[in-house]
């Protein structure tokens, strides 16, 4: 008997991520941190396993080094597998061709061959650039009651934000007649997630298809489903009802995180009927000083705190010296803030120092937007940085 | 120089008998996130020791569930790696063994596998950083029987009291004196529990006693070799606490809050201990923290000074903790308040109560007891 899986998912997680500026310099966006302790791709990495889908192909290609190093053999998340398990999946070197991912279906395409080793009936597609927990199973359920060719996952947003996504027009059953990429004057709220469910034989047909196509641009949301449509294949729209969020851009980025802040958080991540499990520092507890303030705030394990922390999210190793004021940001592991600086409205990234009066950023009332201090950068003494301003590489004594 | 390291879980479980009575001394929690096994374990892995047996007696349950594969210390190995040692022998012969010689006994197998030319043995009564190869280095270039490390203290630290300390001419040890509570000198060089010798002695030391009926290492073995033997004493000049008693318990997690000896202890992050997945602690809007250490996955919305809090804990609105241990999984309800409290695992205080021991004598509460 040839062994075989159920549902596999593929993890689209090459993306630039530009829209993140300076902490996407050097990593892909899935690798980015979120909540103090998380990187963004734990997300739907728990919701697999937590979904009972135990093998994940993860598809690299942009500046892949952390990511790899962060999925390691998948032991964090239970996806060390006899059969199965997690596999980060870059573009290779074949026999006649060599080529890069060019679009999210050509990256699938390129790796048919990882899909048919598990035999699987089902492919859930992921992207590895939102925050949700989400029970796949009852999606994958749906789509087998449905019995539908392509199940696309999607969400009510507020209909004056409905024309930034794409939306879905759906018959009173739930099957799509029509796809509108950011439509002006939306007929619907239902947003695509990015999340797609097919029955793999259409998904493979498809996917050939495309790969003949050379006026095809090889993306899911362009071509694929566009086609399946027009081809009459049953299509079926999941509407989920959860805490979601793109973190594509710094602005959403923020908000997210501040979303597990406060009494009733948005989004709870503390859930133990749901863990969002990840790769844990080695770290101590975090310690908190005499003369320190901690206010609403998530602070990680290896923290050294002896100033003031306010609305704010410290990851791990990350020390506020006295005196320093830290509010309405977030401080990504081993960043330093030394004494008797000043930070508000900002994001750091990893393993940056904020030397002492140093002040960082504007309030959010000012208008002038989040100030963001790229990765491992040092910012002088007295430096001021304003409202708005994005930081990527040192900055010496005298401002930029 | 290869060592196999062998760790002793129970040895000491009646220094604290509360903290003992349902787990091995090796498995009590430790400074927030620790129990006291990751401690000499730890030592281990960084000295380079990847053979290590863990020798239990009972109530071993929690103390395998922590170790597990030995994954969390890089210890889940094809040759070697750690293997846990649960108590030897057959249905006529069941006593469980009484003293370290009567352990050594029921590990003969386990000796005679391993390869490696020395033996590292080590309780799980303390918290230190020991490079054994020093140790061993030392043992080696004095020409050495058996080489003890011990800790110079002054006289009057809870982990002095209740401890074997020694009398040292030129490195070497002249005379062992136990359990003293009435010593004259200002300062002791107490015993650390930490052994090193070659394993072959070893094996010919447990095989000598079970031919003589010798039971006690510290008696039988060197205090009545100190002229026939080269019995070494090697001092360890950094940070380290005994858990001699609850007192010593106490004062040692005391200790962390010590910025300098936080430092040398966790500062270059090799502690290693069983990972467990929990959500970063969140503070309310209420929380006032000095001088604290807390774990992850607490939820804080009132006061905690000069305390410990292990991972998972509740502190109510209003809630004052002052210098007290607070253990995994612990609620401490609105208003309630704790001074110089022990409280162990999965512990409920109720809303309003007031609950108070002193430093020298601090209050324990049992685990899972609602108060």
């Amino acid at each position: 008997m040839i062994r075989k899986k159920k549902c596999i998912a593929m993890l689209l997680a090459g993306g630039q991520g530009s829209r993140l500026y300076a902490l996407t310099n050097n990593i892909a966006k899935p690798a980015v941190s979120f909540g103090g302790k998380y990187r963004i791709i734990d997300f739907p990495l728990s919701n697999c396993v937590n979904s009972g889908i135990d093998t994940v192909g993860v598809l690299t290609q942009y500046q892949p080094l952390i990511l790899n190093s962060y999925i390691g053999n998948g032991q964090p998340w239970d996806l060390d597998r006899e059969f199965g398990g997690v596999h980060t999946l870059p573009p290779y070197q074949g026999k006649n061709s060599s080529d890069w991912y060019k679009g999210t279906a050509n990256a699938i395409y390129q790796n048919l061959p990882f899909i048919n080793q598990y035999n699987p009936d089902y492919v859930l597609i992921l992207s590895g650039d939102h925050v949700y927990k989400m029970n796949y199973a009852i999606m994958l359920n749906y789509h087998i009651l449905n019995d539908a060719d392509c199940t696309i996952a999607a969400i009510n947003v507020p209909i004056e934000e409905a024309s930034r996504f794409g939306i879905l027009n759906t018959n009173e059953n739930g099957s799509i007649y029509q796809f509108e990429e950011k439509p002006k004057n939306p007929k619907s709220t239902l947003a695509s997630m990015g999340i797609y469910i097919f029955s793999t034989k259409k998904l493979e047909k498809y996917l050939i298809e495309d790969s003949k196509d050379p006026n095809s641009s090889n993306d899911f949301g362009k071509d694929i489903l566009p086609k399946m449509l027009l081809d009459g294949q049953k299509m079926m729209a999941y509407n989920f009802k959860g805490y979601w969020k793109d973190v594509g851009t710094i602005d959403s980025l923020f908000d997210a995180n501040m979303d597990l802040l406060g009494d009733n958080p948005k989004f709870d991540v503390g859930d133990l009927a749901w863990k969002i499990q990840s790769r844990s520092p080695l770290a101590p507890p975090h310690y908190i000083g005499v003369g320190a303030k901690t206010f609403n705030s998530i602070i990680m394990s290896g923290c050294e705190v002896f100033g003031v922390v306010e609305n704010s999210i410290l990851a791990s190793n990350v020390i506020i010296k006295k005196g320093a004021v830290v509010k309405n940001s977030i401080l990504m592991g081993d960043v330093i803030i030394e004494q008797d600086a000043k930070i508000e409205y900002s994001i750091i990234d990893e393993g940056t120092i904020v030397k002492k009066g140093a002040i960082i950023g504007e309030s959010k009332e000012k208008g002038k937007g989040i100030t963001l201090l790229g990765r491992n950068i040092q910012i002088s003494e007295n430096s001021i940085i304003k409202g708005g301003e994005i930081v990527e590489k040192d900055l010496v004594k005298g401002g930029i | 120089m290869k060592a196999v390291g062998i760790i002793f879980s129970n040895i000491h479980d009646n220094n604290v008998p509360e903290l003992a009575r349902i787990r091995t001394l090796g498995s009590i929690p430790f400074g927030g996130r620790y129990r006291l096994i990751d401690f000499p374990l730890s030592n281990m892995v960084n000295s380079g020791i990847d053979t290590v047996g863990i020798i239990t007696k009972s109530n071993y349950q929690s103390l395998m569930d922590h170790v597990g594969s030995g994954k969390d210390w890089d210890l889940a190995r094809k040759d070697g790696g750690v293997i846990i040692l649960p108590p030897f022998g057959n249905i006529e012969s069941s006593n469980l063994y009484q003293s370290r010689l009567e352990a050594l006994k029921g590990i003969t197998n386990f000796l005679f596998r391993a390869d490696e030319e020395y033996v590292v043995m080590t309780d799980c009564d303390t918290v230190c950083r020991i490079n054994f190869n020093e140790v061993i280095e030392h043992h080696i270039r004095n020409h050495g029987d058996i080489s003890l490390v011990y800790k110079r203290l002054k006289n009057g630290e809870y982990s002095v009291k209740h401890s074997t300390t020694f009398d040292i001419i030129d490195g070497r040890i002249i005379n062992v004196s136990y359990q003293s509570e009435n010593l004259k000198n200002e300062y002791q060089n107490v015993f650390t529990n930490v052994f090193v010798m070659k394993k072959s002695l070893l094996q010919n030391i447990v095989m000598d006693s079970i031919t003589h009926n010798k039971t006690h290492f510290m008696s039988d073995i060197i205090s009545s070799n100190l002229k026939s033997m080269k019995i070494l004493a090697y001092e360890h000049k950094g940070f380290f606490a005994g858990i001699t008693s609850l007192q010593a318990y106490y004062e040692s997690n005391m200790y962390m809050l010590d910025a300098k000896n936080r430092d040398e202890i966790f500062g270059d992050r090799s502690v290693f201990t069983k990972i467990r997945d929990s959500a970063p602690t969140k503070y309310g809007n209420s929380a006032i923290i000095k001088n604290s250490m807390i774990a992850d996955g607490c939820i804080i919305e009132g006061e905690v000074e000069n305390s410990i809090i292990f991972r998972n804990v509740k502190v109510g609105r209003g809630a004052v903790v002052k210098n007290s241990i607070v253990m995994q999984n612990t609620v401490l309800g609105e208003n309630s308040f704790l001074n110089c409290i022990i409280t162990d695992k999965n512990v409920v205080i109720k809303d309003k109560k007031v609950l108070s021991g002193s430093k020298n004598h601090p209050f324990y509460i049992g685990k899972g007891i609602m108060v």
